[in-house]
């Protein structure tokens, strides 16, 4: 049985449908990413899961308990991580963290422990007495986290983790959820970074408008809108007939389509999910040609997005501006190579 | 990370986790939610030392300027103007302290601090109560320190030590029944501004078209006709009589009543908007 399950969620806030129709679940012991620009409805569902919406029509399950019929069932096993960091600034982090513990009906000593155990696990054990005003962002965040995990929940919700933070807490803050994940904690996060999902999601779903336009792994969802290619150098000295010869040696691998981009110095061909590149040098070598280098790059999420969308997530200037601080060189410079030819 | 921090994979099926509590829904841990949620904002308190000396020097100030700036001018028949004067700024000081638990609510919903507590297993009303009961108790303080500015500067219990408390307690409770119409205010508005100037607007109105700082015969008559129907006016009344050992009449039952029916009546919409509302 899936820990969250939801089937066809409506909601609307006056004239603007935020949800028509979202289906989603989430098994124990996954991360589903919820992906989608911002207006998408990913706040509006992660709400509807925690109780603090009732949808217009549909329903939706935690661990099988309905959240319109018994919410506070529901309470008792959700942990809740909203879009800004919910600590009170006046109190100290253990403070923030024994008082949830209290709220669960944790005995005084318990509260203390379990606050210890979290300001440990979470790397505050320093900042925990101190008044949480002090606190950077990143150190928010994470004892935000930890204030969601005080009772151990059977599903954690994070709606948009990173968003604003500093490219070095972003990733600590996608260590830490790996970490959490690593130890089997059921989650769903919300997110409107590609690399974000990509890297920490089991599975997918990409919302946009209120609807699921896809939902599958990372990987098949590559998959699905293809966009491999290999990028094969010349040597200085190649002929002009060379790039013909190369690209009829990758003929066995090719897509339709035609050929990206082809000049005295470099050919891009795009072909299918399957190739290797030890395939490509193997084929390069038994046509008898000799080049610089050869490169198979994967799609990222972002030709993805743009596939199913037909705006990409690129738009969004937070993804732009962020989501390629914490990419190395080559990997953003093939991005934006894959995504100006992928247009389909 | 090595300590456990979430439910681990391994142990499926129902819940049987001793973490895990269905949340009794009984009166008594609805008292204790709210207790747990009040002591937030107390804890705070004495962190916010220069909030509670500005909170406390407002009305001080207020105490000395109506005294010694208007005293002179203002002569009430059968009063010294300090006995007339002081029970009306204790009224409006009162009341005007249930602000804070507009503004208090709207920041906490600014923040997200609502979801949160809205996605936890406790009494939905708790929140508001434990927020009511913790501005109360912040007003008992601050009715303190101004009781003591107000003897030092010659006012008395005339009508006897309790008389006195019971004054003292009746504009507490006037002051917690506001505290609700704040709660609806501050779940209502979109912002913290708004809370504030939405929250107070209103009462300056309120407070001076009343019997507090002059005695509303003097008025134009359109406006004691105002003035005597304001229910601020009969609290100031009732309050008035009973420190200065004069017959309240109905008043005190008048203000009681009112000051039951606003908390019966504004408890009810606010947690009703509380439970429908979300941080923004
Ligand atoms: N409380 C609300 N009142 C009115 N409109 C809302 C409210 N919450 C969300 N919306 C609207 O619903 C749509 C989806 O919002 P949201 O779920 O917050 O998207 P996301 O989290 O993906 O950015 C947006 O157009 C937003 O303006
Ligand atoms: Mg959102």
């Amino acid at each position: 049985m899936p820990v969250v399950e939801a089937v066809d969620l409506a909601k609307s806030f006056g004239e603007t449908q935020a949800l028509r129709g979202l289906d989603l679940t989430v098994e124990r012991a996954t991360v589903l990413a919820v992906l989608g620009p911002n207006g998408a409805g990913k706040t509006t569902a992660v709400r509807i899961l925690t109780t603090l919406v009732r949808p217009d029509s549909g329903h939706a399950t935690i661990d099988g308990i309905d959240v319109v019929a018994e919410p506070a069932r529901v309470r008792a096993r959700i942990g809740l991580t909203g879009q800004y960091a919910a600590v009170d600034e006046r109190l100290t982090g253990r403070e923030n963290l024994e008082l949830i513990g209290r709220f669960f009906r944790q005995s005084g000593g318990r509260a203390r422990e379990r606050a210890t155990e979290l300001l440990t696990g979470f790397d505050l054990v320093d900042a925990g007495d101190r008044v949480v005003k002090g606190y950077s962002g990143g150190m928010r965040r994470r004892l935000d986290i930890a204030m969601s995990l005080v009772a151990r929940p059977k599903v954690l919700f994070l709606d948009e983790p990173t968003t604003g933070l500093d490219p070095r807490s972003r990733l600590a803050m996608w260590e830490l959820i790996e970490s959490l994940v690593a130890e089997g904690t059921t989650t769903m996060l919300t997110t409107q970074y590609l690399d974000e999902a990509d890297r920490l999601a089991d599975s997918i779903v990409v919302v946009d408008h209120g609807t699921v336009i896809a939902r599958g792994t990372p990987q098949e969802l590559k998959d699905r809108l293809g966009g491999h290619t290999v990028t094969v150098d010349l040597l200085p000295g190649a002929g002009p007939e060379t790039p013909a010869a190369v690209v009829a040696a990758l003929a066995p691998h090719r897509t339709a389509g035609p050929v990206r981009h082809s000049d005295r110095h470099r050919v891009v061909v795009s072909v299918r999910a399957d190739t290797t590149t030890p395939d490509v040098v193997h084929d390069l070598d038994a046509a008898g040609l000799v080049v610089a280098d050869v490169t198979v790059e994967r799609p990222t999420l972002d030709d993805v997005f743009m596939g199913l969308t037909g705006h990409g997530a690129s738009e969004n200037e937070l993804t732009t501006e962020n989501g390629t601080g914490t990419r190395t060189g080559t990997r953003s410079k093939n991005k934006t190579k894959t995504s100006s030819g992928a247009k389909p | 990370m090595t300590t456990q921090l979430s439910d681990s994979a391994t142990d499926s099926g129902p819940v049987t986790d001793a973490e895990f509590v269905e949340p009794p829904q009984t009166v008594i841990w609805a008292l204790r939610d709210s207790w747990n949620e009040a002591t937030r904002h107390l804890r705070a308190v004495p962190r916010n030392l220069d909030l509670l000396i500005f909170a406390t020097l407002q009305p001080i100030m207020f105490v000395l300027l109506f005294r010694y700036v208007f005293g002179g001018s203002i002569s009430v028949p059968g009063f010294s103007y300090n006995q007339y004067l002081m029970p009306g700024i204790f009224a409006q000081t009162m009341v005007f302290g249930s602000g804070f638990t507009g503004i208090g609510l709207a920041e906490d919903l600014q923040r997200g601090f609502i979801d949160r507590l809205r996605s936890l297993p406790i009494s939905q009303s708790a929140v508001l109560v434990g927020r009511t009961v913790s501005d109360l108790l912040r007003n008992l303080l601050t009715f303190a320190v101004m009781l003591a500015v107000a003897f030092a500067i010659g006012f008395r219990f005339e009508g006897g030590l309790v008389r006195g408390i019971g004054a003292s307690g009746l504009l507490l409770f006037f002051s917690y029944a506001f505290s609700w119409i704040q709660a609806l205010i501050g779940l209502s508005v979109k912002s913290v501004e708004a809370a504030n100037s939405g929250g107070f607007l209103w009462m300056f109105p309120m407070t001076f078209v009343s019997s507090a700082f002059v005695p509303t015969e003097d008025m134009p008559s359109w406006l004691a006709k105002v003035a005597d129907a304001n229910p601020f006016t009969v609290a100031t009344n009732a309050a008035r009589a009973l420190y200065n050992g004069n017959d309240p009449g109905s008043d005190v039952w008048q203000a009681l009543a009112w000051a039951t029916g606003i908390t019966v009546v504004f408890a009810t919409l606010a947690i009703r908007r509380f439970t429908r509302t979300a941080s923004r």
